[in-house]
């Protein structure tokens, strides 16, 4: 569904958001139990109850943890009975928001529950990564998620795109960022650290850990009952590009690029932007792929390097940039979330503030 | 609150695949030391090769033989390889352009370390000893700086085509179960059965899962249950499960102990299989050592009425 079908049919806005604090280990809790607080979190900014709920959709991946179903013992925390309408997508909870945004602009429900969880702390998470890969010829060798991020960051270093020095400077920044970020499972100062695989130091590379984020989107009126600001959503796109490695030009991301224009990024500048980069070489690309330039506020949370809970990272930009929305700190945002190895798959949103 | 319970799980399985034409042709090509890229209708050849065109979607077939020479097109340094990558020591992830290619294929380069490796540098397959049709069947690159190698023009037709491969996949975790069933579970070695009520509609789940399925709310109130029973339905089991050692026929029931609200399942024994029914009043039999009983038998008491398990069913 792009911006263009979507004008003028229904608007739909982030009307809540809320995130667990992300660390590095729940192991004291399972999934329900790590993501309950997270639900009755966002649906209290809001009012609401879950029998109130039109839609409820979540991302989340059994791999990660090694839990098979867990996504349906997850549903326990949601209160699904009368029985609810529900949907889940192995995948960020971006992709369960852009779901939950359709189903709204159908006219089926007014207003949506959105989650995703991820515990990546019971699993080996670089190689737990590499069964998303083409399983004939990529898979067999477990390339691990650092190591193709590395061969993505190599060829930009190649291209004159970025260098080591301009790589550390990004991690900084959003370390530094996510001070103000009490969510945020690495800030301050740290040390750039040592070559995880070269040219990508532990610094360039985001903290492993397990977290849960919700969202709440209404339609029309219900949006402005809901919250004083709603983040309105003027358009989401996601767009892939191919799945082997060796056929794309790892300096650019036309997915994100085009997803951006369809979503109408372009149309007027943003003054934020939550990019959903887990690397920092993969900043590089983004900026340049989504024309952001200097005068435009990136990853003021402090972005993937700064907590990033696989699964929900890409639902967490969303929400931050609509939480920015909400407390008058944005007027245009873009949401970025990203999916598969070097920045294969891509979703844009685009978010606004109702004129000050 | 009791210390969070620990304990490796290992998922392990072999993914078995079949093989489109063009896959079949390429891995079992580097079976037979021959690299086959395919050609898309614009003429570029992708290696490896894949049975649509990336760009237009087009069904394309068209092998083509390359050279087992090429160019590394970007690198990463790998000082700490991990289970199952290409080599056991520290070597460089390669987008290897071969001779005669358009595009890449990813592989391992044998080198001796990260100041002998740059984009742009010249590499040649090293073949496996064993080869069985499988991406592994080129062990890695190694440094080359002899003249492109010669592709034969192979056709790509195979006597004895792979049509499959088998790739085993494991990951190995740290299971924790988290509060509500490390709850259950330590009073599991007290021989106590202990669930959680739902402190919005009363009910008492066995066992805990942390939350209240029907309301969305944490449960937290630790009730204990059982130990004896009422069996609410069943089945007869007539098959006997791998790793099993049980003799079939047997009875696996749903069983809702005394004061709870949510029925467990378990093994009827100490019963003929065909005498089991509905209603029938059982208690776990546990063996030494045991961490959960081994079955349930009957208790001896009346049957239970209908009426006292009807919500449970």
């Amino acid at each position: 569904m792009t911006r263009q079908a979507s004008a003028g049919i229904r608007d739909i806005a982030v009307v809540a958001f809320a995130q667990t604090g992300h660390r590095r280990t729940s192991d004291d809790l399972s999934e329900v139990e790590m993501l309950m607080p997270v639900l009755h979190e966002v649906l209290d900014r809001t009012g609401l109850k879950t029998s109130d709920i039109g839609f409820t959709c979540s991302g989340s991946s059994d791999y990660l943890a090694g839990r098979a179903f867990s996504f349906t013992l997850a549903l326990d925390g949601v209160g699904a009975w009368p029985p609810i309408s529900e949907s889940h997508v192995e995948m960020d909870g971006a992709w369960a928001l852009y779901e939950a945004w359709t189903k709204l602009l159908t006219g089926d429900a007014d207003t949506a529950l959105v989650y995703a969880y991820g515990k990546s702390s019971p699993g080996p998470l670089r190689d737990v990564l590499t069964r998303q890969l083409d399983p004939y010829y990529v898979a067999p060798l477990w390339p691990d998620s650092v190591a193709l991020a590395a061969l993505q960051a190599q060829a930009l270093i190649d291209a004159g795109d970025t260098d080591e020095a301009a790589l550390a400077a990004i991690a900084a920044r959003s370390r530094s960022d996510a001070t103000a970020n009490p969510h945020a499972q690495l800030r301050g100062p740290i040390p750039h650290g040592e070559p995880l695989v070269r040219p990508l130091r532990t610094g360039d590379c985001p903290p492993v850990g397990d977290g849960a984020a919700a969202v709440i989107l209404a339609a029309g009126e219900r949006a402005r009952e809901l919250c004083a600001r709603p983040a309105w959503i003027r358009g989401v796109d996601h767009r892939i590009e191919a799945h082997s490695l060796g056929v794309r030009d790892l300096t650019d991301s036309p997915s994100a690029r085009l997803a951006a224009e369809r979503a109408g990024a372009f149309e007027r500048p943003v003054d934020t932007a939550e990019l959903h980069a887990p690397f920092t070489s993969q900043e590089v690309v983004l900026r340049k792929a989504l024309k952001l330039g200097d005068h435009v506020r990136v990853n003021p949370s402090g972005g993937a390097l700064a907590a990033n809970p696989v699964m929900a990272a890409g639902l967490v930009r969303v929400g931050e940039a609509a939480a920015r929305i909400h407390r008058g700190e944005s007027d245009r945002a873009l949401a970025h979330a990203t999916s598969g190895p070097c920045l294969q798959q891509n979703l844009v949103a685009v978010l606004e503030g109702d004129p000050r | 609150m009791p210390e969070v319970l620990k304990a490796p799980l290992v998922v392990e399985f072999p993914f078995t695949r079949s093989l489109g034409p063009v896959q079949s042709a390429f891995l079992t090509g580097l079976r037979e030391r021959v690299v086959l890229g395919v050609r898309t209708t614009d003429g570029r050849t992708l290696v490896p090769p894949v049975e649509y065109d990336p760009v237009t979607a087009e069904e394309i077939r068209d092998l083509v033989e390359v050279a087992t020479t090429g160019t590394v097109t970007t690198w990463a340094w790998n000082h700490e390889p991990r289970r199952g990558q290409p080599l056991g020591t520290p070597f460089a992830w390669v987008l290897v352009r071969l001779d005669g290619a358009d595009t890449a294929l990813l592989h391992a380069l044998d080198a001796p370390g990260p100041d002998t490796v740059h984009t742009g540098m010249r590499v040649r397959v090293r073949w496996a000893a064993d080869r069985a049709g499988a991406i592994t069947d080129i062990a890695c690159f190694e440094p080359y700086d002899g003249d492109p190698a010669r592709p034969a023009g192979h056709s790509g037709r195979f006597e004895d085509p792979v049509t499959g491969i088998v790739a085993p996949a494991r990951l190995d975790y740290t299971y924790s179960p988290g509060r509500a069933q490390s709850a259950y579970i330590t009073a599991l070695s007290d021989r106590r059965t202990v669930g959680e009520r739902c402190p919005s509609c009363r009910k008492v789940y066995v066992p805990p899962r942390g939350a209240c399925p029907t309301c969305g709310v944490p449960t937290a109130e630790q009730v204990e249950v059982g130990p004896r029973g009422t069996v609410t339905t069943f089945c007869i089991v007539n098959i006997k499960a791998r790793n099993l050692d049980i003799e079939v026929p047997y009875v696996y029931a749903h069983i809702a102990l005394d004061g709870a609200d949510l029925a467990l399942h378990g093994r009827i024994g100490g019963i003929p299989y065909d005498q089991v029914r509905m209603g029938l009043r059982v208690e776990p039999v546990w063996t030494e050592g045991a961490r959960y009983p081994d079955h349930y038998r009957p208790t001896g008491e009346p049957d239970g009425d209908y009426d006292t398990y009807r919500e449970l069913l």
